[in-house]
This record gives C-alpha cells, sequence and structure tokens, in this order.
C-alpha cells in the first residue's frame, strides 16, 4: 500500500528539497547579469543551460521553486482555515439560515475564478506574491467548505455522534472532537490537490504580471521571459515548463497514493 | 419542470445582484482616483474635478452603482475613462475573439474526453486503461500556456502550419478559425484530461449497476451496454464537469490570449488595469462571472433534463 505512495512522494520532495537547499546553495547567482553566458545550451558548467541574462536555469528553478512552493502552500492555508470551520459550521447547522448563507456566499466565490479574483485584486492592490496567495487562497475556501460540509453531513447522522449528542456536548464541541478528525484523511487529500492546482495558478498569475515581481524569480515569469527566445533557445522555455509538469504530477500522484493510503474505500472511486 | 426553472431563475438573478454589488464594492475600494491617474501628477485640482464630474466620479457609491448594474441591464456598460468611447462596444468587440475561443475550446475537451473517458472504462485495468489514464495524469499537470508556446514551436514555428498569433478577424471566417485552433487546442488539453477521468470513473460506477447486467444478459457486449445504456446514467457527474470547465476556459482565455496575442477581453482587462480604466475592469469581470453564472444556470437545467428524480429533489 505505502508503494502507492513513493513515486509521488519522491517527485514532491525532490522540489521541496531543490527549494530548501538553495537558501544556503545555488548553481549560479540568479539575480547577476551575465551577458557573455546567455542563451547557452545545457553544459557541464551549467546542467540546465542559462536564460537571456546569462543565469543559471537551474539556480533560477531552485529559487523559484521557493516561491510557487510558498505561494501554493499559504494559499492551502487561507483555504482550510476559512473553508474548514464555515463548512463544520453548515454541516452543524444544516437546514438552517447559516447553512443556506455558507452555501450560498461559496455557490457566489466559485462564480468568481481564480484568476478574475486576482484580477480584481491586482486592480486594487497591484500585482505581487501575496496578492497572489490572497486571490488562489480566496477561490480554495468554498472547495474545503464544500468538501467539509458534504463529509460532515453524513458523519452527524451516525451512532457515536448521536452518542456524544446524549453525553451533552454541543454543536461547536462535537465538531471540533468527534467530526473535524473524521474528515481530516479527506481534508489531506483535497489539500495536496489543492496545492498542486496553487501551483499552476501561481505560475500562470507570474505568466501574465500578477504574481512574483522581479527579481523574485518565479517559474511563470521564466516562462514569459522565454517566450520570445522559443525558436532560438527552447531550452530556456522547456526547463521551467517540465520543471511546473513534474512538480504538479508529483503532487497528483502524492494525493491518489494517500488517497489510497488514508481511505482504502475511496480507491475504486479514483478519477 | 417549468416551476424548477422558474426556482432556478430567481436563484440566478440574486447571484447576479450579490455578484454585482460584490465587483462594484471591490473596485470602489481601490486606491488612486481615476481622474487624477488620467491627468498626471501635474493637473489642476479644479481640472482633476471638472473631469471627475464629467465621468460621473463625484456622484454618490449607490447612485453610481445603480446607474452601472441598471445600464449593465440595457446593455449600457457606461463609457471608457480613457477611451471615452462605450464600453458596451469594446468588450463586444473582444468577445467576438473569447468567447468563440470559450466554445471551440469546450467542444474540442468534450471531442478528445469521451473516447477517451470510454475507452478506458471499457478497457478498465487493461494496458490500454492505463495508458489513457498515465496521458490523462500528465494532462493535468500541463500548465496550458507552456502547451501553447510547445505548440507554437512545433506548428508554427518548425512546420510552418499555422501563425505564431493573431487574429485576422471574422470577414474571413475559416482563416480566423485557424487562427483559433492553436489557442483552443492549448486550452483544451487539461479540460480533457480531467473530463475523460471523471467520465472514466462515472462509468465505471453505472457498469456496476443491474440494468447493465440485464444488458449484458440479454447479449449486449460490453461495449454496447455502456453505449446504450451506461452514457446517459454516467453522464450527470460529467456535466458537471462541463459546467465548470467553462468557467475555467474563459478565464484560461485570458491567459492563452497573452500567448498568442488575440486581442480579446484579456488583453482588454490587461490594458484596462494599467490605465486605472476602471469601468471597464468592473464591466468585464462581470460579464465573466455572469457567464460563469449562467452556465451553471444551463448545466443545472441540463441536470433536470438527463435525470427528471432531480427536480423534485432540489
Amino acid at each position: 500500500m505505502i508503494r502507492r505512495l513513493v513515486p509521488g512522494a519522491v517527485l514532491s520532495a525532490l522540489f521541496v528539497l531543490a527549494a530548501l537547499v538553495s537558501y544556503v546553495w545555488t548553481p549560479g547567482d540568479v539575480t547577476g547579469v551575465d551577458i557573455a553566458s546567455k542563451l547557452q545550451p545545457p553544459s557541464p558548467e551549467h546542467w540546465l543551460g542559462t536564460d537571456h541574462l546569462g543565469r543559471d536555469l537551474l539556480a533560477m528553478l531552485m529559487v523559484g521553486a521557493r516561491t510557487s512552493i510558498a505561494v501554493a502552500l499559504v494559499a492551502v492555508g487561507i483555504g482550510m482555515a476559512a473553508g474548514v470551520p464555515l463548512g463544520l459550521a453548515a454541516a452543524a447547522m444544516r437546514g438552517t439560515l447559516l447553512d443556506e448563507v455558507i452555501m450560498r456566499g461559496n455557490d457566489l466565490v466559485f462564480a468568481f475564478p481564480s484568476l478574475v479574483i486576482a484580477i480584481l485584486i491586482t486592480a486594487i492592490a497591484g500585482p505581487g506574491a501575496v496578492n497572489a496567495i490572497v486571490a488562489i487562497g480566496i477561490f480554495n475556501i468554498p472547495v474545503f467548505a464544500r468538501l467539509t460540509r458534504g463529509a460532515a453531513l453524513a458523519l452527524w447522522e451516525r451512532d457515536f455522534i448521536m452518542a456524544a449528542r446524549v453525553a451533552g456536548k454541543g454543536a461547536p464541541r462535537i465538531s471540533a472532537e468527534h467530526i473535524l478528525p473524521n474528515v481530516t484523511n479527506l481534508l489531506i487529500v483535497q489539500g495536496t490537490i489543492q496545492f498542486s492546482l496553487g501551483i499552476l495558478a501561481e505560475a500562470a498569475l507570474s505568466y501574465v504580471g500578477l504574481g512574483a515581481q522581479p527579481p523574485v524569480p518565479s517559474w511563470g515569469r521564466m516562462l514569459a521571459e522565454a517566450q520570445t527566445l522559443t525558436a532560438i533557445a527552447p531550452h530556456v522555455a522547456l526547463m521551467p515548463g517540465l520543471a511546473i509538469v513534474l512538480m504538479v504530477l508529483g503532487l497528483n500522484l502524492l494525493g491518489d497514493g494517500l488517497r489510497d493510503v488514508l481511505d482504502p474505500r475511496l480507491r475504486d472511486l479514483r478519477t | 419542470m417549468l416551476s424548477y426553472a422558474l426556482r432556478r431563475l430567481i436563484s440566478l438573478a440574486l447571484s447576479l445582484a450579490v455578484a454585482s454589488l460584490a465587483i462594484f464594492l471591490v473596485v470602489e475600494v481601490a486606491p488612486g482616483d481615476p481622474a487624477g491617474f488620467m491627468l498626471g501628477t501635474g493637473a489642476q485640482p479644479d481640472t482633476v474635478a471638472a473631469l471627475r464630474a464629467e465621468l460621473g466620479l463625484d456622484q454618490p457609491k449607490l447612485e453610481r452603482y445603480l446607474s452601472w448594474a441598471g445600464g449593465m441591464l440595457s446593455g449600457d456598460f457606461g463609457t471608457s475613462y480613457t477611451y471615452r468611447t462605450p464600453v458596451a462596444g469594446m468588450v463586444a468587440d473582444r468577445l467576438w475573439v473569447s468567447l468563440p475561443l470559450a466554445l471551440y475550446a469546450l467542444a474540442l475537451s468534450t471531442l478528445l474526453a469521451f473516447p477517451a473517458g470510454l475507452y478506458a472504462a471499457a478497457r478498465r485495468g487493461r494496458a490500454g486503461d492505463v495508458a489513457v489514464m498515465g496521458a490523462t495524469q500528465l494532462g493535468i499537470a500541463v500548465p496550458n500556456f507552456w502547451f501553447a508556446m510547445l505548440l507554437v514551436l512545433l506548428f508554427s514555428i518548425n512546420l510552418g502550419w499555422f501563425s505564431a498569433g493573431g487574429f485576422p478577424g471574422w470577414s474571413d471566417p475559416l482563416a480566423a478559425i485557424k487562427a483559433l485552433t492553436l489557442p483552443a487546442f492549448a486550452l483544451a488539453l487539461p479540460q480533457a484530461a480531467i473530463l475523460a477521468r471523471v467520465l472514466r470513473s462515472s462509468l465505471i460506477d453505472v457498469l456496476g449497476e443491474d440494468f447493465i447486467r440485464t444488458a449484458r444478459a440479454k447479449g449486449l457486449t460490453r461495449f454496447q451496454a455502456l453505449w446504450r445504456h451506461g452514457v446517459r446514467n454516467a453522464l450527470i457527474p460529467v456535466l458537471t464537469i462541463v459546467g465548470l470547465q467553462f468557467s475555467f476556459l474563459l478565464a484560461g482565455a485570458i491567459i492563452i490570449e497573452q500567448v498568442f496575442f488575440l486581442p480579446g477581453l484579456g488583453r482588454l482587462i490587461f490594458q484596462a488595469i494599467s490605465q486605472r480604466d476602471l469601468i471597464v475592469v468592473e464591466s468585464v469581470v462581470m460579464l465573466l462571472v455572469f457567464a460563469v453564472i449562467l452556465v451553471t444556470f444551463l448545466t443545472d437545467l441540463a441536470y433536470a433534463w438527463v435525470d427528471p428524480r432531480l427536480r423534485r429533489r432540489r
């Protein structure tokens, strides 16, 4: 069973490790300009080649991984921190006005694609990594709220919850002590999926200039800068794209593996 | 069915009203005065005040909201602060690029996903299924704007089959469709991967049902039973995803337009942001949100059509 976790965990861990190592060592300078070395193909000196300013692509990818991981991770945190309590409250107060207001509010947020939220935020506060985090995080809230509510609704009908109610526990305490621990596995799996979606969203926002701003390297902006160079130096566009694909693939495989390990009943329902 | 549609229509109107208020309030808190921005830092205060009056920015917020929202209902989106032309005209011109692109991508995504999902479900657990699922796993992980760049590299730069960007307009429909083909493929691939996986999973669920067993017992092959009895019953989760995908495709089109330099809503909104043309920003965002809410409404109606039980449940 644990074997199912290995490919995703290894791929994801590689990128996290690269991001962590970049704090103490990178194979080159990511802020310095070395025009004499620009657009070099992969070589023993520059394993993945150099970009249009002569910067080492591997170093850029390592530091860019920090941006991607940080943005996606905090955005998942925002989604969970706001969405899970909302979902728990909606389930505990099922059928009431509060439940209706929370769920209709969720529907409304769902009507704003994350990019549209990002555009609105950028119109107000200007582009930047923090605004990207907020935009992706807001979009994550209804995802976690719906998931939590759906899972919690089924649990509220179970005998052990009835026993807790008979014991005199109120809805907030039951939600915290009995419902939440039973939906944690689902939240972990969904968290992995939202994390991978966050990596994609951050890359897209950075690509159009709404994410992390120079000189902070980001995978999306590396692609934007490489766009006009694809004909003469395809590796400059290939490397950041491959990094995104492998990181997202790793997280998705990890999510699948976690689902199998944490809830074997769901294995056959995989989509 | 009619009363169900009416209930959903009321819900649609409420959602639109709340969304328009939210967008207006969010844009209203934006720092910076559009009139001041347009006239530059050296402008005299009375000149700025005159322009504010001309743009209607000196009116109370509630009045401005009602005027903007009421105007949108009648197709009047206001006047662009920057270009002094009706926003509706600017949006309509761009919509002729963005909307066909999203619909083209939706059609491609469905066309790619259905055979893949059907094939994988029919060959469950065999090599074909594993190959399709592996390909879809990869498809989900590929950022569409990077895939677009790869398509340009292969089909425009190396093979010369398509132009690398730009849009010739609809005066020559074939050239227009050709110009939208690579962008539509780039948009469609990740969505097709998701749709194929959902369809496969949904079909596999349906394949375990008694009515499929009965159909097989009557002598139908696995594929015939799947096609004649399985597909309609597996359509509900698929319709949900198709509905949701439209919003992703419209929003995704904003990014893909940047790759292919297409003069769509994406280009318009980024220009408007840089020029602080807030009335254009709020109108385009409202239009995108309206499209998503409308598609959700139509998806709900489609559910009720596919599965009459849902009309009673909701």
